[in-house]
Order: structure tokens, then C-alpha cells, then sequence
């Protein structure tokens, strides 16, 4: 059990895939233009996070190892078209709203770098933990960045309106620049905490260690490029 | 031949994939420190989505839609565009030493671009033809190509100026990106 709460901790804080080790950037900044669908698309990546965390832990001794990658690949993206039919039966509003993003979710290095780093060598219930852990630890970021882009850019949070009906609201931060720029300050914030706590800078590099088990690049072994 | 130029211009420059559609974030913000290995990055794009949005598109319309399992597209697609990737390296180590010295270091970091399966994606979205699918491709790795450059010669000016110590790194690369989004929404007044 301890072990369970310690894979939450780890995805919500420590290594909140977000705020900490940077990774999934794309829907991030793509999707984030409300909070509602930092919520809807954090979410929607928790549940094939859970899902193929746990079958890839329950095949992790049948799958042999030089072909792990391929397989840990058809396995999400099966369950990324699973997820996605459901939304567009369901929840139509949402699959309108995060369109080619889900389909996305398949390149999501989040979901290949647990399967890689995590789920193939421990345990199913360990495995089903630190898939909601990270994913939850993305909701988390998604949201947070959702939340600050609405409010500056439509003046409401939740779609919930706080200013009057023609308060002018800053446009550009529901537009493309504002996620760079709302990201730029959080990375920015998150910098100062962590120099004063004498740790490194936060890094998107497309390093091997930063990418862990990002497809090719582990296949081959290599991918480390000094940019 | 108008079709093309307005799916051309649009997805180059209106609609860059980088700076309005958010693909390819990684190697934009990653690979981008110097502007030869930006440029050789964005040349490997350029090669690998061209090919890959004509391979799904053959794929799509002579496999996909007869059989009537459009639904398998992304398992389909993610596969296909990583045997791609494999196979081109293989073939330019074995056939082309130059071309592969110049882009092979890139062409394992780019079936995680989400740019390439993205693209794919879109030519099926849009229902484009063959034609409009590679014309489609090879305008988006322009447009990424052009991006990643300028992106790569601001960073190289960028690193003598005085920064704040919290925004040095990562932070000051997505201001910059963010102005440089700003200034492709003048591209709209192409439309």
C-alpha cells in the first residue's frame, strides 16, 4: 500500500510530468485554451495512461524484449482508438473541442516513457498507481495552465464569468502566443524555486534521458543529440 | 493547380505547425541551440513527412477505405510511419552515405515527432487526395523547417544578452517562440 501512495506522490509532485520533467508539450500548449478542456484532455490521457500501464505490466513477461517497443506501441494506440470512439459517442462536446489532439495521445511521451521506464518491470498494482499518479500529475499541469489562460484571455474559469459583461480580457492568451507565454512564466517560476534550492534549470531537449523510451531513439539506443 | 497553392501557403505559413498548431514542440524547443543543427533537423522533417503523408495516404485510400476500417487510422498510421523512418535509415546508410551523414543523426528522434503522424492525420481529415496529401506534407516541414531556423539564429543572438537568472534556459526560448507566433499571425492577411 505504502508503495502505492508513494507512486501518487512521485507522479502528482516529484515528478510531475508537467511542471517538473516537461514532456507531452504539444497538448499543453494546444489544448489548454479553457480550463475545461486542460481537464477533459488531462484526463482523457490518465485513463490510456491506466490502461496500458496495466496490460503492458500484466504482458511485461510475455512481450520479448526486442520487440517490446512496437508492441508497448500497438497496445496504446489501440487503447487511444478505444478511448477515442468513446468520446465521440459520449461526450461529443469534448471530442469536438480536442479533435486531432486525441488521436495525438499515441505520441505522447509520457505514456511510452512509463511503459518503458516503468510499467514493463514492476508489478500490475505499482504499475496501476503510477499510471494515475502521472496522469493525474498531468491533469494537474493542464489544468493549472488552463485556469490562468482563461482567466486572462476570456475573463471566466470553468466557462463561470468573473468579470462584467464588456470588461475588455486579454485576447492573445487564449490565441497561440499566450501558451508560450503563460508556459515561459511557469517554467520561469519554477526555475527560481528550484535555483534556490540549488537544483538544475528545467530542460526541453530531445535527449535520450529526457525522452526515456521515446520510440526510435530506444529502439536504436541512441538519439542524444547536443542541439 | 489554385487548390494546391491555397493548401500550400496555408499550412506553411497561416497555419505553421509549430507556432499555431503546437507540433513538433520538442525538437523545436530541443534541437534549436545552433543553426546548423537546426537546419539539419528541419531538413530530416522535411524528408520524413513528405514521404510519410504520401505512404498514409496511398495507404489510406487503396487499404483503409475499400476494407471500410478507416477506424484502425491511428494504429495503422503510427506503425507505418515508424517501419518508415526505419526502412529510410536503413537505405540511406546502405545507398546514400551523404545524405545520410548529413540527416541520419535526426531520423530516430523524428517518429516521436507528432508532427508526422499529426499531418497524417490531417490529410485524411481534410479528405485530401494523393496529390494535395504530399503537396499538404511538404508545405507543413517547410513551415517547420523556416521556424526551427529563425528560432535556431535568435537563440544564437540571445545567448550574449543579459537575462534574469530564472527565465535563462527554457523560459526565454518560449517567450521568444511566443513573439515569433505573434509575428506569423501577420501570414493571416495572406489568406
Amino acid at each position: 500500500m505504502n508503495r502505492s501512495i508513494e507512486r501518487l506522490y512521485n507522479g502528482l509532485i516529484r515528478e510531475n510530468p508537467t511542471l517538473v520533467l516537461m514532456l507531452g508539450m504539444c497538448p499543453t500548449l494546444a489544448v489548454t485554451t479553457s480550463a475545461i478542456n486542460g481537464v477533459g484532455m488531462g484526463l482523457t490521457t490518465t485513463v490510456v495512461l491506466v490502461m496500458s500501464n496495466l496490460l503492458i505490466s500484466m504482458l511485461r513477461k510475455v512481450i520479448p524484449d526486442r520487440v517490446r517497443i512496437p508492441a508497448f506501441i500497438v497496445i496504446i494506440a489501440s487503447f487511444v482508438t478505444i478511448v477515442q470512439l468513446l468520446l465521440q459517442a459520449y461526450i461529443p462536446s469534448l471530442y469536438a473541442a480536442l479533435g486531432i489532439y486525441i488521436p495525438l495521445i499515441v505520441v505522447n511521451c509520457i505514456i511510452l516513457g512509463r511503459a518503458e521506464a516503468y510499467a514493463s518491470k514492476n508489478p500490475v498494482l505499482p504499475s496501476v498507481f503510477d499510471g494515475i499518479g502521472m496522469g493525474l500529475g498531468f491533469t494537474v499541469g493542464l489544468t493549472l495552465i488552463g485556469i490562468v489562460r482563461e482567466a486572462l484571455g476570456a475573463g471566466s474559469v470553468f466557462g463561470f464569468r468573473f468579470l462584467p459583461k464588456d470588461a475588455e480580457t486579454l485576447t492573445i492568451f487564449i490565441l497561440a502566443p499566450g501558451a508560450f507565454f503563460v508556459l515561459a512564466i511557469l517554467t520561469a517560476a519554477m526555475n527560481k524555486i528550484r535555483l534556490k534550492k540549488g537544483k538544475d534549470r528545467l530542460e526541453i531537449s530531445c535527449s535520450r534521458e529526457n525522452c526515456k523510451g521515446c520510440i526510435n531513439a530506444s529502439c536504436t539506443g541512441r538519439g542524444d543529440i547536443d542541439g | 493547380m489554385g487548390k494546391l497553392l491555397t493548401i500550400a501557403v496555408g499550412s506553411a505559413f497561416i497555419n505553421n505547425v509549430v507556432l499555431s498548431q503546437f507540433l513538433g514542440i520538442c525538437p523545436f524547443l530541443g534541437v534549436s541551440k545552433k543553426v546548423k543543427t537546426a537546419a539539419g533537423m528541419g531538413s530530416a522533417v522535411v524528408f520524413v513527412i513528405t514521404l510519410a503523408s504520401f505512404v498514409t495516404s496511398l495507404i489510406y485510400k487503396f487499404l483503409l477505405l475499400p476494407f471500410n476500417i478507416t477506424y484502425l487510422q491511428t494504429i495503422v498510421f503510427i506503425l507505418v510511419i515508424a517501419a518508415l523512418v526505419q526502412f529510410v535509415e536503413m537505405y540511406l546508410k546502405k545507398k546514400m552515405q551523404g545524405l545520410y551523414n548529413a540527416l541520419g543523426v535526426y531520423l530516430p528522434l523524428i517518429t516521436t515527432n507528432c508532427a508526422v503522424l499529426g499531418v497524417a492525420l490531417k490529410n485524411v481529415q481534410n479528405s485530401y487526395n494523393i496529390l494535395e496529401s504530399v503537396v499538404n506534407g511538404l508545405a507543413v516541414s517547410v513551415g517547420f523547417l523556416v521556424a526551427i531556423v529563425i528560432m535556431a539564429g535568435i537563440r544564437e543572438k540571445i545567448q550574449y544578452n543579459n537575462i534574469p537568472e530564472a527565465f535563462k534556459g527554457t523560459p526565454i526560448v518560449l517567450v521568444t517562440a511566443g513573439l515569433m507566433a505573434i509575428a506569423f499571425f501577420g501570414f493571416s492577411g495572406l489568406r
